[in-house]
């Protein structure tokens, strides 16, 4: 009896000993999933883009080689019969409508941009994650008044989901009247319900899982563990949506400036702007529109493909 | 089945109220208030003052809430301060245009798009599969008013193969019944007008199809993908059913369910009124009148269409929740 009960006790040492090594070689999921993320081409390619547009964006201003509002060859500008200087050793991707540095406000425009997309995605993250939360918390906490406030909370994320996405933008632009603020706001609460209902359904899936238990049967305090263990291990697929979201942000704001609801500010070039003014000279000078559609396309494709490649290295479903 | 889509229905209720509240307030908050969505930037003092009497803007908020919600029940919506008609009636007319724009993006979306995506997931990894995904993700990339103006500017003003604006060409004088063009042409047995009106939604269906494309492209790969490697489609094969049978019997039908939900969602989308596309060719449906009431200040319009297209859009999203139960049985309510 006793050797055996000694034997057993060994044997738990040993197993005990080779789990505290397993767990020092062991990589956590973030370690992981960044390992993944660095053999996928798409996050190579997705990844270099976004540094240099975040490149651009942040020191770029600071050598474009004029102004980005000084009208310089504006007495070059022929309107009436559609002659706009193009590409030439001065100036690089030419001159826009009302004679002004093309290339010096597509680099000025990329701050601008980045301004927009990432303060319209946090408005989303920030609100969204807590209504979400909050929610997530309030469900998984139980009781009556738990479920109640998951319910209230839940309808009325639904009731911005039932207005089409651009509409909602639409009517809070409407409201706020047109400018830089305004977009940010509105692009940024349109994505509320995305992130809303991921971070409560991620944190309504992981409150049945055994770490939750281990910590309950422990005494730890529920809304201790909602905060402290629930949380972070539903940010994932927030995190991932933010990242896709970014790109979504800066289409849309595009969208809302083709509608005259953008940035009313003549002085600050930003590439939805840019894109939506050019519309009217696509005769004369295409590459006015080309110019920043490229860019937002471009933009927007780096951030979905880091995106997407983030989500597949997180998915537990392809982890092995 | 029927007590389904009755909770269903009165499950609207609650959000077609918040909704109401919503626009409430809303136009409420509107800068200079509802007598300026009535009158314009022009009103006088007085008029002003007459207005918020007339509309009863001196009562009590919870009686104007009231007074609000009865007219909304009773379909009046008020009148567009540009057109000075009822919104109603400004509704009633383009909502049939721009369901024929939905109607064609979506035959190009599916008909292009399931196709591709299976195509794309049986050659997983060959050139196929990467140009699909690709050109999926660069369809879901670019803003589309951009994409319309170059199918445009391609299609229309260069090569002249299609028309550059408009449902129809108004020297042809087809006679309107339903306000559907093509509808009515085929009625009339005026064959003419019912093509040219198919040839006006070409190239503003494919400018809209471009996000439901890649949407339906990526979902269908991805399902069938996931079908391909279910046991059930390993013992059809084993049990030596033809090539063809499993691929349309077994994998084709289990993977339609996610590619179904997602087609119901994305039309309630673009039935919501393809605001950029309509504007661009100045196609006279829901969205670019939205487009021009943003422009014209035209409050009671924008609040209008909102509400009505949210109810539309609701109710084609519990058309897709009751669908999703005809195809799979396993999630038939009882």
């Amino acid at each position: 009896m006793t050797i055996t009960s000694g034997k057993k006790k060994e044997k738990i040492d040993r197993l005990a000993e080779l789990a505290a090594r397993d767990d020092e070689r062991g990589v956590s999921l973030w370690q992981e999933a960044f390992r993944r993320l660095r053999r996928n081409p798409a996050a190579i390619v997705g990844a270099v883009i976004l540094a240099l547009f975040v490149l651009v964006a942040l020191v770029g201003p600071f050598l474009v080689p004029y102004a980005p509002d000084a009208q310089l060859w504006k007495g070059e500008v022929r309107e009436n019969i559609g002659y706009i200087p193009g590409v030439r050793a001065e100036n690089w991707f030419g001159v826009d409508h009302i004679g002004r540095d093309e290339f010096s406000r597509m680099v000025v425009g990329a701050r601008q941009t980045l301004l927009v997309g990432v303060v319209a995605t946090l408005i989303g993250l920030a609100v969204g994650s807590l209504i979400g939360g909050i929610a997530g918390a309030a469900a998984g906490l139980g009781g009556r008044w738990g479920r109640a406030l998951d319910n209230v909370l839940m309808r009325f994320i639904d009731m911005l989901l039932a207005m089409p996405s651009l509409l909602l933008a639409i009517s809070i632009a409407a409201l706020l009247g047109a400018g830089l603020t305004t977009v940010m706001i509105a692009v940024g609460v349109v994505s509320v319900p995305v992130f809303a209902r991921l971070l409560r359904g991620s944190m309504i899936s992981q409150a049945n899982s055994d770490y939750v238990l281990a910590a309950t049967s422990l005494g730890v305090k529920k809304p201790k563990i909602a905060l402290t263990h629930v949380v972070p291990n539903s940010l994932a697929p927030v995190i991932v949506q933010a990242t896709l979201t970014l790109a979504t942000a800066i289409i849309e704001a595009a969208a809302l400036s083709f509608l005259g609801l953008g940035n009313n500010d003549a002085s600050i070039p930003e590439w939805g702007v840019m894109l939506a003014d050019a519309q009217r000279y696509l005769d004369a000078a295409p590459r006015l529109a080309i110019l920043p559609a490229l860019a937002i396309i471009i933009t927007a494709l780096g951030f979905t493909l880091l995106g997407e490649a983030m989500r597949e290295a997180l998915d537990p479903k392809l982890r092995k | 089945m029927f007590r389904f889509i009755v909770r269903r229905l009165l499950q609207l209720i609650p959000t077609l109220f918040g909704l109401s509240l919503l626009l409430f307030i809303w136009l409420r908050r509107l800068p200079g208030g509802p007598e300026t969505a009535i009158l314009g930037e022009r009103g006088t003092p007085e008029m002003r003052a007459a207005i918020r009497r007339n509309l009863g803007l001196d009562e009590p908020i919870l009686v104007q809430y009231a007074r609000f919600v009865r007219r909304l029940i009773r379909l009046d919506l008020g009148t567009s301060t540009s057109t000075k008609r009822a919104v109603t009636t400004e509704f009633i007319e383009r909502f049939p245009g721009t369901v024929e724009l939905t109607i064609m993006a979506m035959i190009i979306a599916i008909g292009i798009g399931i196709p591709l995506g299976y195509l794309a997931a049986r050659r997983r990894g060959r050139l196929l599969d990467h140009l699909s995904v690709g050109g999926s993700l660069i369809g879901i990339c670019i803003p589309v008013f951009f994409l319309a103006y170059v199918l445009k500017a391609i299609f229309s003003e260069n090569l002249g193969w299609f028309p550059s604006s408009g449902r129809q060409d108004p020297t042809l004088g087809a006679t309107r019944i339903t306000n559907f063009f093509v509808l009515d042409g085929l009625m009339t047995r005026e064959w003419d007008a019912a093509a040219d009106a198919i040839w006006h939604l070409v190239l503003p269906g494919l400018a809209l199809a471009s996000i439901p494309l890649a949407i339906i492209v990526r979902i269908t790969r991805a399902s069938v993908l996931e079908v391909l490697n279910e046991d059930f489609v390993r013992t059809a094969e084993a049990k030596g059913l033809t090539e063809r049978t499993v691929r349309n019997r077994h994998v084709l039908r289990n993977s339609m369910l996610p590619v179904v939900t997602s087609i119901g969602l994305l039309t309630g989308g673009l039935l919501s009124g393809a605001v950029l596309t309509e504007t661009v060719f100045a196609f006279s449906g829901i969205g670019a009148f939205v487009a021009e009431s943003i422009s014209q200040r035209d409050y009671p319009v924008l609040m209008g269409f909102i509400m009505i297209i949210a109810v539309v859009y609701v109710l084609v999203n519990l058309l897709v929740d009751l669908s999703y139960s005809l195809i799979d049985p396993r999630v038939r309510v009882r």
